[in-house]
């Protein structure tokens, strides 16, 4: 994995070629997407020059308190991402929050305990950069069908709840289905990873100069890994958000329409 | 109708506290039933309790309840819910403002046009809502000092929109048992909801409005409730399956002794269903007191 890649300023340029033809279709189709494309080129450009540098830094320093603070960022960043995708959960934060510092803690500590990885800045920076990134995605989406599905089953609920069943045993049915929608996406990529398309990971590790076989037996382990993850952070948002639809006497916070 | 709901809590303060002990020995001896609740368990009294209670009522062994005691109904009867200068704005709308109302033991139907805040009462009654203001007392107890879970599974409400969880009928009522901790007989409690026992494997999404309505009245009479909360019970029915439900209704509620609150917009069920009437306007109570009174004029 030692290979060079050389890469320069000019065919970074170039590929801007291809961005240019996304907002061609989007004025052309007239999709409304021309600012945004120029607001995420723009964006990405930004933060990802300035992830190189942090990285480099954390990389030369060699400090594990660094790598923890960048991960912590991250957590914090991508937590507040989701919360504005998952805006008809009130309070959402602080599950997200719990649920990608537990995702990305317990993943990280899984892989330098069972020796898949070194813990060393090298592994650990993108690692729990994609082990987040994923989070992040499962749990917004989570949260996102728990606030429609409250909504749209609150008959339902409420009935349960008049029998004298707890907000945890009416939710019951709503959490699942919403914990199931969180993780199912990458379960469905996972199945096709190989087949439809090849995975970032390895597109890097071939571009790289890797034996196509070691980008192979890396792309599984992240692929696994990131599974475990998923669950994880879906799980934790769905388990503490649902109670924000109930009061402490489960009560609906929102009951249905009479 | 022949007074005021307030004028009648008026010159009462402690209705419910003096006619308890009657309240007590016709529902099976327990001195101050609500006490049980706040203490925290799943049950006013022990299943094996409950369940003797049913039997000993089928066999008629309730005298608290006998048929045709209109002339009791006003003043002598221990008050089952009261509700106290009630409040609630909902979505910024007002919704109740300043009910007050005393509902007996017995058949109570809670009248007036839609809208008028009727269900939002029901729902007070067994605390799935709380008022913004005021209080609701359940057998002299304000239901905040009660344990909601425990409260649900003694006053059953059944909604107007039928909502059964997946899976079938039975399933459904066997649910509703394990949450009150009951051994449910399935057959007997579609029975006494007036369904054959045909519908037991019924898938709950494949039956029609009514049908849901009466599988929804079943899976309630499993947890074998002291109280049946029933929001426009028979809206979805034709005046047919109307005539069968209400029949059933009181049939039940006389074999087993359970009080019944019914929201309605009918007069007419209100006339066949009601020992005492509660009427509902914009929010407030405007009169309540004994049925014979209320259809007089």
């Amino acid at each position: 994995m030692n290979a060079e890649v050389g890469i320069t300023l000019g065919e970074v340029g170039a590929s801007l070629a291809l961005v240019a033809i996304a907002i061609a279709v989007s004025r052309w189709r007239g999709a409304g997407l021309e600012t945004d494309i120029g607001v995420a080129v723009l964006r990405s450009f930004v933060q990802l020059v300035a992830l190189g540098y942090v990285i480099q830094a954390i990389f030369d320093g060699g400090s594990l308190a660094l790598v923890f603070a960048l991960i912590a960022a991250m957590v914090v960043f991508g937590a507040f991402t989701a919360r504005a995708r998952a805006r008809k959960v009130p309070g959402a934060l602080g599950p997200l929050l719990a649920a990608l510092a537990l995702a990305g803690a317990a993943t990280l500590a899984l892989v330098v305990a069972l020796g898949i990885f070194e813990p060393e800045p090298r592994y650990l920076v993108p690692v729990g950069g994609m082990v987040i990134g994923n989070a992040m995605t499962a749990a917004a989406v989570a949260l996102n069908r728990l606030a429609d599905d409250i909504r749209d089953k609150a008959p339902q609920i409420e009935a349960t709840l008049a029998l004298g069943a707890s907000a945890r045993e009416a939710a019951a049915p709503v959490v699942r289905a919403s914990l199931r929608s969180g993780m199912i996406t990458l379960v469905d990529s996972t199945k096709t990873t190989g087949l439809i398309f090849i995975p970032g990971t390895m597109v890097g590790m071939l571009v790289a100069g890797a034996e196509p076989t070691e980008a192979v037996r890396l792309q599984m382990i992240l692929l696994w890994v990131l599974l475990g993850s998923v669950a994880i952070s879906a799980v934790v948002a769905t388990g503490l958000a649902y109670r924000r639809f109930f009061t402490p006497a489960d009560q609906l916070r929102d009951p249905p329409a009479p | 109708m022949g007074r005021s709901c307030r004028s009648a809590s008026a010159h009462d303060p402690h209705p419910a506290h003096r006619d308890l002990p009657l309240a007590a020995r016709a529902l099976g001896g327990d001195a101050h039933p609500g006490a049980h609740l706040a203490a925290g368990p799943k049950r006013l009294a022990g299943g094996a309790a409950r369940r003797e209670r049913w039997r000993w009522r089928e066999a008629g062994g309730d005298r608290g309840r006998p048929e045709g005691r209109a002339g009791l109904i006003a003043d002598n009867r221990s008050v089952l819910f009261e509700l106290r200068d009630v409040h609630l704005d909902r979505a910024g709308k007002r919704v109740l403002h300043g009910v007050n109302a005393r509902l007996p033991e017995g058949a109570t139907c809670i009248v007036g046009p839609s809208g008028s805040g009727k269900s939002t009462i029901l729902r007070l009654l067994n605390r799935l809502a709380d008022p913004d203001r005021g209080a609701v007392l359940y057998r002299g107890r304000d239901v905040r000092e009660l344990d909601p879970r425990a409260l649900r599974r003694e006053v059953a409400l059944v909604p107007q929109l039928p909502a059964l969880l997946e899976g079938t009928v039975a399933d459904n009522v066997l649910y509703a048992a394990s949450l009150a901790g009951e051994e449910a007989d399935v057959e007997r409690v579609l029975e006494l909801a007036g369904l054959d026992a045909s519908y037991a494997d019924r898938d709950s999404d494949r039956l029609s409005v009514g049908e849901r309505q009466r599988a929804m009245l079943a899976r309630a009479l499993a947890q074998r409730p002291r109280v049946l909360l029933l929001d426009e019970p028979t809206s979805a029915l034709d005046p047919g399956a109307r005539d069968a439900v209400e029949r059933a209704l009181q049939d039940l509620c006389g074999r087993l002794g359970i009080a019944r609150v019914v929201v309605t917009h009918d007069e007419g069920q209100a006339r066949r269903l009601a020992e005492w009437v509660v009427r509902v306007e914009a929010g407030k109570a405007v009169a309540c007191g004994p049925a014979a009174e209320a259809f007089a004029t």
